[in-house]
């Protein structure tokens, strides 16, 4: 009896917040999702390179250099990234392959125009002029920073 | 047509699963917006030390696809245009080198979210 009642009047658990509950459910089931992840993310990150590769193998058939037909491909594979994020289909995508879908550039462009969609009706200026660059602000003034320090050090040691 | 798929492949995915750790691995405010900056100044630096030219050789659009090739484009043409043009190379060189990129990621990006609205 009295184990029941204690039972029943067990404290609360309420003194654990949202990120210790995260990091607490990752501990309890870690492994088999890690594993599983990162397979779907092989296969899905590589695929999306190899399709890459198939563009710039045809850009390089019609007499682009490498560095071209590779600019060319970005371009080509932002285009898709763009499209099937306006479409609804990449956010199926990313939900089966995780980091898969967000490290090739298709997943740069599908950061860009995600949040663009969903603040529009912010308005066209503050909306989707600015959430354009919600993700990609970042990835711009990290990426031009480390390589303006990279040409300075290069300028230094030459 | 198909030269170099299969190391595109497994260098990609590769280079996918290394993304997808870091997000399982660690604390759990990793975001994709700090995925892809980790990968852009990571790939920025390996270039830099010409770590990463021997991956593009390696394995092409495995190496120039994921986000670090951005960062490797970047770092690289800053590097080329020192070499040309000496200090002012430092400041242009970088955004020349992903212009395209980034001037397409800006069009494309613009067109999509103006003639689409949001699903759900």
């Amino acid at each position: 009896m009295r184990i029941l009642v204690k039972k029943v009047l067990r404290p609360p658990t309420i003194g654990l917040s949202p990120m210790e509950y995260q990091a607490l459910s990752k501990q309890i089931s870690p492994k088999p999702t890690v594993v599983k992840n990162s397979i779907r993310a092989f296969f899905v990150g590589g695929l999306i390179c190899m399709i890459g590769q198939i563009i710039i193998n045809l850009f390089r058939l019609g007499g682009l250099t490498f560095p071209e037909a590779s600019a060319a491909t970005s371009a080509v594979l932002i285009f898709l990234g763009a499209l099937l994020t306006g479409l609804g289909v990449y956010d199926h995508i990313a939900r089966f392959a995780g980091a898969g879908s967000i490290v090739p550039i298709t997943g740069f462009a599908n950061s860009i125009v995600a949040p663009a969609l969903e603040f529009k009706r912010e308005g066209y200026v503050l909306g989707v002029g600015a959430r354009l660059f919600q993700i990609a602000g970042p990835v711009l003034v990290y990426g031009i920073v480390t390589s303006i320090i990279v040409g300075l050090i290069f300028f230094l040691l030459h | 047509m198909f030269e170099m798929i299969i190391p595109a492949f497994i260098v990609g995915g590769l280079i996918c699963v290394i993304g997808q750790l870091f997000m399982d691995l660690t604390k759990v405010s990793v975001t994709p917006a700090h995925v892809l900056v980790t990968f852009v100044t990571g790939g920025a630096i390996l270039g830099a030390l010409g770590w990463y030219q021997p991956l593009v050789k390696i394995a092409g659009a495995g190496a120039t696809v994921p986000l670090s090739g951005f960062g490797y484009n970047l770092a690289k043409g800053a590097m080329e245009a020192v070499g040309k043009r000496g200090l002012i190379g430092a400041f242009s060189g970088g955004v020349e080198a992903t212009a395209v990129g980034i001037a397409a990621a800006v069009l494309f990006g613009y067109g999509v979210a103006i003639l689409f609205n949001p699903k759900g």
